[in-house]
């Protein structure tokens, strides 16, 4: 059975998105969705440092240091695209006006409650961003990652074990296995991405996986 | 006449004192206000609280303090980045403390500070190790955290342009945490670009309005540090 790649999660993730959605993307892998998205949809990025309409990576010898991204990459302004201060970036958040944001994560459990800032390391600093804000606030949350950790490791869990980022949050999540919803009994499969059994998808998830009973 | 202007850096955070909580804008390096900072660095003032998104660079400004020793706290949402090897190093140790704070929170609180408010309940970090020991409620089915207004004495703000009342206008995604930082701080402090006659800002376009700032330097090529 052959995973999807990292390109694929992303390509598929960007194909969900409706045209016209307001949505932040966070960094990491969330960030390769950005490249699959037609311009003809007008669906436009928002980044949490005061940016609206935000456009791709600037041309080497284009940068602007004073026009980044979320990541502190160079990047462009769409035309009609705007710039705010924090306070109104994340009224954006919180105040349920953005339709949409993608974010990494380390563990989603089957409520929804998701973990993505810490892995609560002694002696690293805790760096938390904007991941708590974006996870309660933006309409849909959506997290792209891989279905088990490099040693294997279910991601979609049970309980979380490491730090939250928000309780009962996620909507959905989209790994290089499947695309699963979380639903009030637990995950449900939405769409199988590669090919695989259900056995097996069951053996890699970390918590009950329920299926559709009109499959 | 109002003229908020001053000859130089050090003249700007001469009266810094020792213990001072200081607010400085910026997000990475876009908006970090490095002259002002290296300023502080050589007037001596030790033993602050800093409030900033970020943990400095290299050895740059913010973190040029805290390698000198001159910080005893961050109050930070992501004090961890590429090149924060200098905090890093002082977290590791013991040497420093950290208040890690959602990036919005940062922002509400000081929004609450400069708009005398008592605090707000917000959703993020409801939950969370980041909301442990503090007030909670629930609201139309919701769970809340009650965050305080953060108050400083002094803010270290970089904008574009600036004139003799304080007007400000900013550049691009440098204006980050400026403006919310120019209220929520006792004395405000700019470092602009440039400096231009009273009336030569659009009064529709200034973002800053001058009531919130308290004194402006000219930095016309400031340093930048990623």
């Amino acid at each position: 059975m052959q995973k999807l790649t990292r390109i694929q999660m992303a390509a598929r993730l960007a194909k969900d998105i409706p045209a016209g959605s307001y949505v932040n993307i966070g960094i990491g892998l969330p960030e390769l969705v950005a490249n699959h998205l037609d311009p003809a949809d007008e669906i436009l990025l928002h980044s949490e440092n005061g940016m609206l309409g935000m456009g791709p990576a600037a041309e080497p010898g284009e940068e602007n240091h004073e026009l980044i991204n979320a990541g502190k990459r160079p990047v462009t302004l769409l035309t009609g695209g705007a710039f705010f201060g924090h306070v109104d970036s994340f009224a954006m958040m919180r105040g349920g006006h953005l339709d949409l944001c993608i974010m990494g994560g380390m563990q989603v459990s089957q409520r929804g409650d998701l973990a993505n800032w810490s892995l609560g390391r002694k002696g690293e600093p805790p760096a938390v961003g904007g991941a708590m804000d974006l996870s309660v606030g933006a309409r849909k949350v959506f997290i792209l990652m891989e279905h088990n950790a490099k040693d294997g490791t279910p991601k979609l869990v049970e309980s979380c074990t490491l730090p939250l980022t928000g309780l009962g949050v996620v909507h959905r999540v989209y790994t290089d296995l499947a695309i699963v919803d979380i639903t009030p009994k637990g995950f449900l499969l939405r769409e199988k991405l590669v090919d695989i059994s259900d056995e097996e998808l069951r053996a890699c998830t970390g918590a009950p996986l329920h299926f559709a009973d009109d499959r | 006449m109002i003229d908020k202007f001053k000859d130089n850096v050090h003249e700007a955070v001469a009266d810094i004192p020792d213990g001072a909580t200081v607010l400085v804008g910026g997000f990475g390096g876009a908006g970090h206000p490095t002259e002002l900072l290296h300023a502080l660095l050589e007037q001596g003032a030790r033993d602050l609280t800093m409030v900033s998104n970020n943990a400095g660079n290299h050895e740059v400004g913010l973190a040029a303090l805290i390698k000198a020793e001159r910080v005893r706290k961050m109050i930070c949402s992501f004090p961890r980045a590429s090149h924060s090897y200098v905090f890093n190093q002082f977290y590791a140790e013991g040497r420093i403390e950290l208040e890690c704070v959602p990036q919005g929170t940062i922002a509400e609180r000081l929004h609450a500070a400069g708009a005398g408010l008592g605090g707000f309940y917000t959703r993020t970090g409801y939950g969370t190790e980041l909301a442990a020991g503090k007030e909670v409620r629930e609201i139309d089915g919701h769970g809340y955290v009650f965050e305080r207004p953060l108050h400083a004495d002094y803010a270290l703000v970089l904008a574009e342009k600036g004139d003799r009342w304080g007007n400000l206008t900013y550049n691009k995604t440098a204006r980050n945490f400026g403006p919310v930082m120019c209220q929520a701080a006792k004395t405000t402090i700019v470092q602009v670009k440039q400096k231009v006659a009273l009336g030569e800002l659009d009064p529709e376009v200034i973002v800053t309005p001058g009531i919130f700032v308290q004194r402006v330097v000219v930095v016309s090529n400031p340093q930048f540090s990623s």
